[in-house]
């Protein structure tokens, strides 16, 4: 009998291309993904070194963090443009295929991925954007890298990387009604701290991970590196192999089903031993709302912001409350917001916008609040304009704009001003994220649609 | 890369947990497309107000510390994004050494590409030189070849510990890439065994 193994270490296994004393494992990447924002330092560096992009074919790039989501041609910012520009030259120049700003299948890199079927169990999936670790819902390795790092891909298609230790996250149970995988993460992170996966890779397991849609184990996965670890990811099963079939880049007909056979071999060995190991009971979880400015600082919506005298670091909370314009103890349910952004690489999908636009269905936005919603990507757009979400949204007051990561980060013209206060379905709350002096609050899609109507945060299971 | 063995300077403390890359190096400077020039806008909302003005009282704008070298920081520092430009801003602005109790992965490994060195320590001894440099004057010697940083004032010696191929280019200013090619028979074997 050979050793019963983790997911993680089998795909890792897999990719070993060299081992030398000293040095960490040399592993093979299968996809790269790039974007304008941290590719044309890396691109540069090959020019000059006069070095060759190894495998334009492994390679798919698009952009997503600074187009504009509306007035599409227009990005005023000439300093932004010429960025968006770049890109478009280094593919070409490098031969790497783009969906830009006008292709269908542009969007969010984690959103895109794996809706063109790019992202498939067992690879080894980079990109410069630590929110990779979304595509390790489909069981792959995926993880976030540093310029110099895609640099490295570019040249050698290979990465040093010491193996990582391996965490359980266990979640058992059901989730509750009205509960969502972003509330499970969310719980998670404020449980056990923004880093309980610092030198870890996740694996999510447990009978509510095998529950989740691959759309909601998107978003789990998605969060992983709030948790500090830099990849999270779960064993692939039927429904992954159901998301994949027929897909862009999947192959069709009997070297798919002889694909599907190998993902599912990848799964995780029963008497596999991982390093570490954490137990949630997902029927304790309620809706979650992060009240600070770092995604481990959250509340369940029925209680509040904490007290001076139960923290260890008062100065930390002090600083948070501070900048979040909040007291201690403040209930969050009592917490007013101006603003909504429905959208990210965590909850910006299909299933998402669907769960959002049926709680707003037939009810207004609140007159103080600018609620917006981003699709993650042209298709997601497309596929919500068919089945005329738009029209719901818009009737409510919302904001139906074109795919992008938008107020996410603001690097495009979508902020929040100074003071504005948002509830927020993207993935961190840090100072000044969404707009320099703006506080953001991390929720799920229903609670954040909920609040674009009452302008206050409400529990959506007695909504 | 330039090569780094063994660095002296003045110590800043930055008294936080978790500072994230956005507060490092704010995303509407990320637009730029060279690797040059990110000092300025380094700890930019802390260290400027709305109009642009220094805010006197965030460390990095007291006198005091304005040759300063060396950062010390609290737990987690460089959590959040991957955007290598946040050990650009902090190299360009003077910094050549981290020193916090531990750090966020990719920041981590994105300063040692870079030639900044991030020093894990204990978090006690982190503190009380936090507290040194607060009150009074904090020199710092970090020895890569010893692995040791020396308290100058009060002569004490610690040693730290570093993964070994990280401390080699650091100390010699390695390309990479450079390296890697040396084994690319290796890399077209793997290629080829699994076309
Ligand atoms: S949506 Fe936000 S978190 Fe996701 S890739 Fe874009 S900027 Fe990053």
């Amino acid at each position: 009998m050979t050793k019963p193994k983790t997911i993680i270490e089998k795909v890792w296994d897999k990719h070993v291309v060299h081992t030398e004393e000293g040095r960490p494992d040399l592993i093979y990447i299968d996809l790269h993904l790039i974007h304008e924002v941290t590719s044309p330092q890396a691109f540069e560096g090959l020019r000059l070194k006069n070095r060759e992009l190894r495998r334009p074919d492994l390679t798919y790039a698009t952009m997503d963090h600074n187009v504009p989501t509306r007035n599409r041609g227009e990005i005023k910012d000439p300093i932004a443009r010429l960025q968006v520009e770049t890109l478009e030259k280094n593919c070409e120049e490098y031969g790497v295929e783009l969906a830009d700003i006008n292709h269908p299948d542009q969007g969010i890199v984690h959103v895109i991925g794996p809706e063109l079927g790019l992202t498939q169990p067992g690879k080894t999936i980079v990109c410069g954007d630590s929110h990779t670790s979304t595509h390790g819902a489909f069981g792959a390795l995926a993880f976030g890298i540093g310029t110099s790092e895609v640099e490295h891909v570019f040249a050698t298609q290979t990465l040093w990387q010491e193996k990582p230790k391996t965490l359980n996250v266990k979640v058992e149970g059901d989730l509750g009604t009205g509960v969502t995988a972003k509330d499970l993460i969310l719980a998670i992170i404020s449980k056990y701290t923004v880093n309980m996966g610092t030198g870890y890779i996740i694996e999510f397991t447990g009978q509510a991970i095998k529950d989740l849609t691959m759309e909601e184990r998107m978003t789990v996965c998605n969060m992983s590196i709030e948790a500090g670890a830099r990849a999270g990811l779960i064993s692939p099963d039927e429904k992954t192999v159901e998301y994949l079939r027929g897909r862009k880049n999947v192959p069709k007909g009997e070297e798919f089903e002889k694909l599907a056979k190998e993902w599912l071999a990848l799964k995780t060995d029963e008497d596999a031993v991982y390093d570490k190991t954490l137990t949630i009971n997902a029927a304790e979880i309620e809706p979650q709302v992060t009240w600070g400015t770092n995604p481990g600082m959250g509340a369940p919506v029925s209680g509040a912001t904490p007290a001076f005298s139960e923290t260890e670091d008062k100065a930390a909370l002090e600083r948070a409350l501070d900048y979040m314009g909040l007291e201690e103890k403040q209930p969050i349910k009592s917490i007013e917001i101006d603003h909504v952004f429905i959208g990210s690489c965590t909850n910006s999908r299909l299933s998402d916008l669907e769960k959002a636009a049926k709680i707003i269905e037939g009810k207004k936005v609140s007159d103080k609040v600018t609620a917006i919603v981003v699709p993650g990507s042209f298709s997601v757009k497309i596929l919500a304009e068919e089945k005329g979400l738009d029209k719901v949204f818009k009737e409510a007051g919302f904001e139906w704009r074109e795919a992008g990561c938008s107020m996410c980060l603001g690097m495009n013209e979508d902020i929040v001003p100074p003071g504005g206060r948002c509830a927020s379905t993207s993935n961190r709350n840090f100072e000044g994220r969404q707009g320099n002096g703006a506080r953001t609050h991390l929720v799920s899609p229903e609670m954040a649609a909920a609040a674009a109507v009452e302008g206050r945060f409400v529990d959506v299971r007695t909504y | 890369m330039e090569a780094l063995r063994k660095h002296t300077g003045l110590a800043v403390p930055l008294n936080m947990s978790n500072v994230d890359t956005d507060q490092i190096i704010p995303k509407q400077f990320l637009t730029r497309i060279e690797r040059t020039g990110f000092g300025q806008f380094l700890f930019y909302n802390w260290r400027f107000d709305e109009n642009g003005n220094k805010r006197p009282d965030f460390i990095l704008n007291k006198p005091k510390y304005e040759n300063a070298s060396v950062l010390i920081a609290g737990e987690n520092f460089g959590s959040g994004s991957s955007r290598e430009h946040a050990p650009w801003s902090l190299l360009d602005y003077g910094f050549k050494i981290i020193i916090a109790p531990n750090f966020a992965d990719i920041f981590y490994n994105n300063s040692f590409k870079n030639g900044l060195v991030p020093i894990e320590i204990d978090k006690d001894q982190v503190n009380d030189w936090l507290k040194q440099a607060e009150e009074g004057i904090l020199n710092l010697t970090v020895d890569l070849e010893e692995k040791t940083i020396t308290d100058v004032e009060r002569d004490l010696k610690i040693s730290f510990e570093m993964p070994e191929y990280r401390r080699q280019n650091i100390m010699n200013g390695w390309d990479e890439i450079a390296l890697t090619l040396k084994v690319e028979d290796k890399i077209s074997a793997y290629e080829n065994s699994v076309l």
